[in-house]
């Protein structure tokens, strides 16, 4: 076997009580992409921290390129040849595409003085090699997430990166986009480098990569050629559950369908017009119903759920709520009336993270727990330990700032946020988005079990979970509900068949953002 | 290049900026130039030679240029993601010490005060860069440590040095090469060799990165951050120094309550000149253009005998909400 470019022997790591990583190898060879999976908090995250020079290790040995190496940090890591990509692409928005990709070894003239006319032409040849064709003086910020991402991965790979490490790469990338990324880790490939390529989404390790490893609790549970490993198997590895339980329960955790009968909806959205956005979607939610909206990213699944939800201005159209239309419909206005969202950004629009995680949940149910301008803490604290206690919020106390918890708490914390406002319709936007598969399930079983309680359910989510959860999916194309399916005419074939039925021309097909 | 290369471009090559997006940012650049050029036009219908007189234009570059100096260490400040609201006390301490230095010669009178303000600027620059504490209270924490100091060499303002007329020191100072003022050319020359540094050299462009994000982008790209900002604080406060060393040797002495308010003035100009407040982006330009205006319209008020010199604050407070209101209108329309 070669030397790799980079192994991880026995790499233990421990923090204050609990070991994050315990006796990891890992060995990262050149033209390989490897993949790492692993639900949240497997350690993943801290291994490539130790990798990279954030973290020491406690125990164990990295060496790269043949050496035994201790990196003081990530610009260690850097000159050494190991470069990480992350999941939020880190670079400076303000800055123009050429600075972006040359920080740090600005090309400078004899006198000393930056020489800009080579760094744009660089700038430029180095990006045409990925198929990238933008004016390097515009502004990183002004691109699109998949055009940064490129940048990103030029700018790890032209600074001699021997090993590349991508976080989460495709997270927030178009399907186009995610294409092009998987072209150019082909790419990579050919030039020997090494790619470590952590990931949530199993299509990915099976398309790209050729190694897989799994982390659980710290732990290496799995690592083999990605073609002899089952999907399966990888599911069962991450969840430590064993292979034939696994297959018995379905990929999601949703339940049959739900009772919904002839009740009248709760919820009635009419012919909703955005301008660029919607153009004419009408949506109902019955009580105890999940519908679900399907359709491709910039289809208006986002858009007509903000838009119910009355967190855009609307050009025309009409919200009817328990058989009353509403004039004046805003975010305050829908919750005073029972119609509660969780916003797909967790992080921007979600959870306050210095806050407690009490603080957390009773924010919006504030003016409720009040009586003559006091907050009864006996009643908060009633409230919050029912929360915990049902959503499986996993806290040490709920002092604990939101900060510090899992993608997968911070999202129950949210959905707690929002149920202790007794709502009769819950719009959920991407629910499950960026949590490991155990959160996920708990999530998807936990929406089951308020949709038997009589909540109305308007679900945003990927094609999977919309087909096994939802009663009834509206399929959106371009802005406009293409058709609707329910009960048994549910099924991926069929929505998706509604969702092609048009784009002929192929420019309907997902948005390119710019 | 093949099919293959063509798509790929095609696919990766979004439209370039639209032209409404390019006005926009134009007005982000040039905003304040452009509204100091109306400014100056109104100004010299209305008021003709007593605004437009060559007395006149002197007294407003000699007051704009010691602006100009605490400005120009101010954009740096701000593009590198920070503020120095030390540097109107640090002037003061400066034109303090240049009339104590005084009795040992120019030297003595150019140096005392800024080895004190570089040492003041570095205490600034290991507090906010190394030991990461706030900017906003770090110096804060400076301007008083500065000024009470201003105060106690002065012994509380009952002492005030007076710098020797026969010094090269105040002969420079009080000088014009001609028609302008040496202070004036001064502040140019700084204030020239600063867009040097900041536009021309990886310093400058490092500022920029530190600005964007916290630094947090920057740290991960493997930038010495903390360096960066140390030298930020240090040129900030140097050239609070230069300023009141000039402004010492234009008055003969040093007054421990000079300059008081004069780091939000300067953090003005620089707002005003289209750099953001928050880091990352803007220009050494806007910022002539914003010292510029705000002293082109305190003279005008000046040149109204009805008004009161008070209202020069309300006027710039006013063209300051109304930058930042364009500002953030513009931003809003980019993230669209």
């Amino acid at each position: 076997m070669n030397e790799p470019v980079c192994e991880a022997h026995a790499v233990s790591k421990r923090f204050g009580g609990t070991l994050a990583l315990d006796h990891v190898s890992l060995r990262l060879e050149a033209g390989e992409a490897h993949a790492l999976v692993g639900e949240n908090g497997a350690g993943k995250s801290t291994l490539i921290k130790v990798l990279t020079g954030v973290h020491r290790p406690d125990g164990g040995t990295i060496r790269h390129l043949g050496r035994p190496v201790s990196f003081s940090g990530p610009a260690d890591a850097q000159d050494a040849g190991i470069s990480t990509i992350y999941q939020e692409v880190e670079l400076a928005p303000l800055l123009s595409v050429a600075d972006n990709l040359f920080l740090g070894r600005e090309p400078i003239t004899r006198l000393g003085l930056l020489d800009r006319s080579r760094l744009r032409r660089e700038a430029t040849e180095v990006l045409a090699r990925y198929g990238v064709a933008v004016d390097v003086r515009r502004p990183l910020g002004e691109l699109g997430l998949g055009i940064r991402q490129m940048v990103a991965i030029a700018r790890a790979v032209s600074a001699r990166a021997r090993l590349v490490i991508m976080d989460e790469p495709t997270s927030s990338l178009a399907p186009r986009e995610v294409d092009r990324l998987a072209d150019v880790i082909e790419v990579l490939r050919e030039q020997g480098i090494a790619i470590l390529y952590v990931t949530h989404k199993l299509d990915e390790v099976f398309r790209v990569c050729q190694r897989v490893s799994v982390l659980r609790d710290g732990r290496l549970v799995h690592t083999g050629p990605v073609r002899e490993t089952s999907r399966i198997g990888l599911v069962a590895a991450m969840l430590g559950r064993p292979v034939a339980e696994v297959r018995r329960h379905g990929v999601t955790s949703f339940g049959e369908a739900h009772e919904v009968g002839r009740a009248a909806p709760v919820l009635r959205a009419d012919s909703l017009v955005r301008a660029h956005a919607l153009n004419g979607v009408s949506v109902e939610v019955r009580p105890g119903e999940v519908v679900g909206l399907a359709g491709l990213l910039g289809s208006g699944r986002s858009e007509t759920a903000r838009a119910v939800f009355g967190a855009d201005p609307l050009d025309a159209g009409s919200v009817e709520v328990a058989g009353r239309a509403r004039r004046r419909w805003n975010p305050a206005i829908a919750i005073r009336s029972g119609v509660c969202m969780v916003p797909e950004d967790r992080k921007a629009e979600g959870v306050v993270p210095g806050l407690s995680v009490r603080d957390n949940i009773t924010l919006a149910a504030l003016p409720r727990l009040t009586r003559g301008g006091l907050v009864s803490r006996r009643a908060r604290d009633r409230i919050v330990g029912t929360f915990i206690r049902r959503l499986g919020i996993k806290v040490s106390s709920p002092d604990q700032k939101v900060g510090e918890l899992s993608g997968g708490n911070q999202q129950k914390v949210l959905l707690a946020r929002m149920l202790c406002l007794r709502p009769a319709v819950l719009i959920l936007d991407e629910p499950t988005r960026g949590i490991d598969i155990g959160a996920k399930a708990e999530i998807q079983a936990l929406i089951d079990e308020l949709a038997r309680e009589g909540l109305g359910v308007l679900l945003v989510a990927e094609l999977e979970e919309i087909v096994e959860g939802a009663d009834t999916v509206v399929v959106l194309r371009d802005g406009t509900a293409a058709g609707v399916l329910r009960g048994a005419e549910i099924g991926e074939q069929r929505i998706m068949e509604l969702i092609a039925a048009d784009v002929s021309d192929g420019s309907a097909g997902g948005r390119f953002d710019d | 290049m093949t099919t293959g290369q063509a798509e790929r471009a095609a696919l990766f090559s979004p439209a370039a900026g639209t032209g409404r997006t390019r006005l926009a940012a134009l007005a982000r650049r040039h905003g304040a130039a452009l509204v100091l050029v109306l400014v100056v036009l109104l100004g010299s219908l209305t008021f003709g030679s007593s605004f437009t007189g060559p007395g006149n234009l002197r007294a407003i570059a000699l007051d704009a240029s010691y602006l100009l100096l605490v400005a120009t260490g101010m954009t740096f400040v701000i593009l590198s993601g920070g503020i120095d609201l030390s540097v109107g006390s640090v002037l003061a301490l400066s034109g303090v010490l240049a009339a104590y230095g005084s009795r040992w010669g120019t030297a003595g009178a150019v140096l005392l005060p800024l080895a004190v303000c570089g040492l003041i600027g570095l205490v600034n620059g290991l507090l906010i860069g190394w030991a990461r504490l706030a900017p906003f209270v770090v110096t804060l924490a400076t301007l008083l440590f500065a000024r009470g100091l201003a105060f106690a060499v002065s012994q509380e303002g009952n002492q005030v040095y007076i710098i020797p007329a026969d010094l090269a020191l105040t002969r420079i100072g009080q000088a014009s090469v001609l028609g302008v003022g040496v202070p004036v050319l001064i502040a140019l020359a700084v204030f020239a060799a600063a867009g040097v540094v900041l536009n021309r050299t990886r310093f400058g462009l490092r500022v920029f990165a530190a600005g964007n994000g916290d630094g947090h982008a920057a740290e991960l790209m493997g930038l010495p951050v903390a360096r960066i900002r140390v030298r930020v604080y240090v040129l900030s406060s140097l050239l609070a120094g230069l300023a009141g060393v000039l402004i010492a040797a234009q008055t003969a002495s040093g007054l421990p309550t000079l300059g008081e308010g004069r780091e939000l003035e300067a953090i003005a100009a620089v707002v005003i000149g289209g750099t953001l407040l928050t880091g990352g982006a803007g220009s050494l330009g806007g910022t002539l253009a914003g010292v510029l205006l705000l002293k082109v319209i305190q003279n005008l008020i000046n040149q109204v005998g009805t008004l009161s010199s008070a209202y020069q604050q309300v006027v710039s407070g006013t063209f300051l909400v109304l930058v930042v209101l364009v500002q953030a209108a513009l931003a809003r329309r980019r993230r669209q």
